[in-house]
C-alpha cells in the first residue's frame, strides 16, 4: 500500500525543488499534480480540497515567498500537512483491568470482521487474557460455522445460539456466558450491513445498549473508493465507534480510504490487517505511515539539499 | 436515513450557479464525477468530449450538459456489450475476485437463476481456503436446488475444479460453475493458482464455452482497475459482475475498466438474496448514477 501515491507525490514536488523563486503559477501546477495523485490514490474529494487549500494557502504566505529555497519549503509544507491528516500517536485498545472487556465488530459485507474477530481474539490471548467470540452474524449462510472454525484455529471458544435467535438476545446470552466461565475479552461478530439499512443498524445500536462496548471498531476495506467516508461517517453516527481496523492492506491499493477516515471521523486507526492468516494484524502508527507515504527519507534529503 | 446527494442534483446544483459552460463549471463538473469514482483518467475524457461536443453542437446552456455524459457513458458501456447466450454447447463459468466482494454469493443467485430456466447446474467449490467457504456454498447450492462437487478444506482446489469436469461431462450438465477463493491480484503464488484451475477447465473441458467473470465490488476504488487487469492477465476475463449496488457507491470504478479493458458488465448484485442479480443494463446503469 501507498508505494505508488508516494513515488506520484515526490514526482509533482520534485519540479519545485531546483526553483530559486517561485511564482503562483509554479504552485498552482505542482498542486494540481498532488491533488490528482491523492484523487488516483482515492483519497476522499473533500479531504483532498481542504488538504491542497491549506497548503496553496501557506506556500503562499511569506514564509515561502520570501525564503531563498521556496520549492523545499513547499515539500516541507505537503508533509506538515499529511501527518496532520493522519493523526498521531498510536491509539492502544481499551482493557478493563477489574472488568470483563467487551468488542464489538462491524462494518459492510465482506470487510473482514469475522476473520479480525479471530485474529484479535488471538493477539489478546496471547497477552495472557480468556477470550470469547460470540457469533451474532444470523444472515450469512455458514458465519457461524466460519466463526468456529475461526476460534478453533486460534484455540478461542465461541458462544452461538444458532440463527434463529435475535442477535441483541445472543449478545445478552453471552454476557452471562462470559462471566459464568471466567472470560475476561469478549468479542462479538455481527453481521455484514450497509450504512444505509435501517434496521440492520438499529440492531447494532441495540446491541450496544446492550452490552455497552469498551470498544467499537469499524472494519473497512483499504481498497474502497470515494464512499468510505460516508460509510465510516454513517457507522459513526448511529454508533459513535471508538476505532477503524483497516483491512486487506497486503494489497496494492494506495490507502487514500486511511488518508481520510482521521480527518473526516476523527476516530483512530488501530490497527491494520495484512493477510488472511490469524498472525496477520499490526498495529497502525499514523506518523510511520505518513512517512511511508512521502517516502520520507527522500523527503528529508529533499529539504536537507536547502 | 437516506441522505445521499445524487448526481444529477450536484449537477442541477452546479448548472443553477453556472449558466456558461465555462471552465469553472468544467471544473466542478469533474469533482462530481472523480467522487463516483471514474477516476481521474475517464473524468478528463468526458471533459474533453463534453468540450468538443459543445463547439459541436453549438450548446451554450449547462442545462444541456446531463444528456451528453450520459450519452457518452452509455455507449462507453454498450460498445463492448456482445450476446453470448446463442450458442447450444455446454458452458463453465469461472468465478474469480479479490476477498469478500461476493463471489460465493453471485454463485448462488446465477445457479438459482440457470436452474430456473430449466437447465442443469453443477457447482464446484475450489474455494478449499477460507473457514467454512465449502458450508456456505453448500447452503447457497441447496437453496437454489443444484448439485454441488467439493472436498474438505485444504484440499488441492485443482483436483476439485478436476473431478467436477468430469461430473459435469459424465451428467451432460448444461452448466458448470465453479467458485474459487478470495485472493489479492498482488499475490503471485495464490494467481499461479488460479492459472492452473483456468488451464485445468481449458485442458479437461475444451469443448465446452468457458466464461471467466470477474466479480468487482461497487465500492471499490480506484484498485478496481488494477484488478481487473492482472486477472485478465492470469486467466482471460470475458464479463465483470458488479456487486453491492445497493449501498451507496455506484459502481464508478466501472467505467475505466469497461473502458480501458474492453471487458463488458454481465450481472449486477443488489443484494443478499437469492434473486438480488439482475441483467446489465447500460442505460439503466447510467441513468442509476444520474437519478
Ligand atoms: N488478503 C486479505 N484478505 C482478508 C483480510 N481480512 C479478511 N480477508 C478475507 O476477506 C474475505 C472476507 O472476510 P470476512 O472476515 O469473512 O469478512 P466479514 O466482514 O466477516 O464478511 P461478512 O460477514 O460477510 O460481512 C475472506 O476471504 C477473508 O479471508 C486481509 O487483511 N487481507
Ligand atoms: N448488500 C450486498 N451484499 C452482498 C452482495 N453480494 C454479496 N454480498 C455480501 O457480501 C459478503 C461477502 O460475500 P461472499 O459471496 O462471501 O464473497 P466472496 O467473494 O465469495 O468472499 P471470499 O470467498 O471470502 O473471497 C456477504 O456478507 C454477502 O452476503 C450484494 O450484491 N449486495
Ligand atoms: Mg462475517
Ligand atoms: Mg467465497
Amino acid at each position: 500500500m501507498f508505494e505508488n501515491l508516494s513515488d506520484k507525490l515526490q514526482n509533482a514536488l520534485q519540479k519545485l525543488k531546483g526553483k530559486g523563486k517561485l511564482t503562483e503559477k509554479d504552485i498552482d501546477l505542482a498542486m494540481k499534480e498532488v491533488k490528482m495523485s491523492l484523487l488516483e490514490a482515492d483519497v476522499n474529494f473533500k479531504v483532498v480540497k481542504t488538504f491542497i487549500n491549506s497548503v496553496k494557502e501557506r506556500s503562499l504566505g511569506s514564509e515561502v515567498m520570501e525564503s531563498l529555497t521556496p520549492g523545499q519549503q513547499v515539500v516541507k509544507i505537503v508533509h506538515e500537512e499529511l501527518v496532520k491528516i493522519m493523526g498521531q500517536g498510536e491509539s492502544k485498545l481499551k482493557i478493563n483491568s477489574n472488568d470483563i472487556t467487551y468488542f464489538m465488530m462491524c462494518g459492510l459485507q465482506g470487510a473482514g470482521k469475522t476473520t479480525a474477530t479471530g485474529k484479535l481474539a488471538r493477539k489478546l490471548k496471547k497477552d495472557g487474557k480468556r477470550p470469547l467470540l460470540v457469533a451474532c452474524d444470523i444472515y450469512r449462510p455458514a458465519a457461524i460455522k466460519q466463526l468456529q472454525v475461526v476460534g478453533a484455529s486460534v484455540d478461542v471458544p465461541v458462544f452461538e445460539m444458532g440463527d434463529k435467535t435475535n442477535p441483541v438476545t445472543i449478545a445478552k446470552e453471552a454476557m452471562k456466558h462470559a462471566m459464568k466461565h471466567g472470560h475476561d475479552i469478549v468479542i462479538i461478530d455481527t453481521a455484514g450491513r450497509l450504512h444505509i439499512d435501517d434496521s440492520l443498524m438499529e440492531e447494532l445500536v441495540e446491541i450496544k445498549q446492550t452490552v455497552k462496548p469498551d470498544e467499537i471498531l469499524l472494519l473497512l476495506d483499504a481498497m474502497t473508493g470515494q464512499d468510505a467516508v460516508k460509510v465510516a461517517e454513517t457507522f459513526n453516527q448511529y454508533l459513535d465507534i471508538t476505532g477503524v481496523i483497516l483491512t486487506k492492506v497486503d494489497g496494492d491499493a494506495r490507502g487514500g480510504a486511511a488518508l481520510s477516515i482521521r480527518n473526516v471521523v476523527d476516530k483512530p486507526i488501530k490497527f491494520l490487517s495484512v493477510g488472511e492468516k490469524m498472525d496477520q494484524l499490526e498495529t497502525f502508527h499514523p506518523d510511520r505511515m505518513a512517512s511511508r507515504i512521502l517516502g520520507m527519507g527522500d523527503v528529508l534529503s529533499i529539504i536537507e539539499k536547502a | 436515513s437516506k441522505t445521499k446527494k445524487n448526481l444529477t442534483e450536484q449537477i442541477e446544483s452546479i448548472v443553477f450557479r453556472h449558466r456558461k459552460i465555462d471552465d469553472d463549471f468544467l471544473e466542478e463538473l469533474e469533482e462530481i464525477l472523480i467522487t463516483s469514482d471514474m477516476g481521474v483518467e475517464t473524468t478528463m475524457d468526458i471533459i474533453e468530449y463534453i468540450k468538443t461536443e459543445t463547439r459541436k453542437r453549438n450548446l451554450t446552456d449547462t442545462s444541456e450538459i446531463k444528456d451528453v455524459i450520459k450519452e457518452y457513458l452509455i455507449n462507453m458501456l454498450e460498445e463492448n456489450d456482445e450476446d453470448n447466450d446463442t450458442e447450444n454447447k455446454q458452458r463453465v463459468i469461472l468465478i474469480v475476485g479479490v476477498n469478500g466482494v461476493g463471489k460465493t454469493t453471485s454463485i448462488g443467485k446465477i445457479a438459482y437463476r440457470i436452474k430456473q430456466s430449466g437447465k442443469s447446474v453443477i457447482v464446484a467449490a475450489a474455494d478449499t481456503f477460507r473457514a467454512a467457504a465449502v458450508e456456505q456454498l453448500k447452503e447457497w447450492c441447496l437453496r437454489a436446488g443444484v448439485d454441488i462437487i467439493a472436498s474438505e478444506q485444504g484440499s488441492d482446489p485443482g483436483s476439485v475444479i478436476f473431478d467436477a469436469v468430469n461430473a459435469a461431462k459424465a451428467r451432460k450438465t448444461d452448466v458448470l460453475i465453479c467458485d474459487t477463493a478470495g485472493r489479492l491480484h498482488n499475490k503471485k503464488n495464490l494467481m499461479n493458482e488460479l492459472s492452473k484451475i483456468f488451464k485445468i477447465i481449458d485442458r479437461e473441458f475444451g469443448e465446452a464455452k468457458l466464461d471467466v467473470y470477474l466479480v468487482i465490488d461497487a465500492t471499490t476504488g480506484q484498485n478496481g482497475l488494477i484488478q481487473a487487469k492482472l486477472f485478465s492477465e492470469t486467466c482471460s476475463i470475458n464479463g465483470l459482475i458488479l456487486t453491492k449496488l445497493d449501498g451507496t457507491a455506484k459502481g464508478g470504478i466501472a467505467f475505466p475498466i469497461v473502458n480501458e479493458l474492453k471487458i463488458p458488465i454481465k450481472y449486477i448484485g443488489v443484494g443478499e438474496k437469492i434473486d438480488d442479480l439482475q441483467d446489465f443494463n447500460a442505460t439503466d446503469f447510467v441513468n442509476a448514477i444520474f437519478e
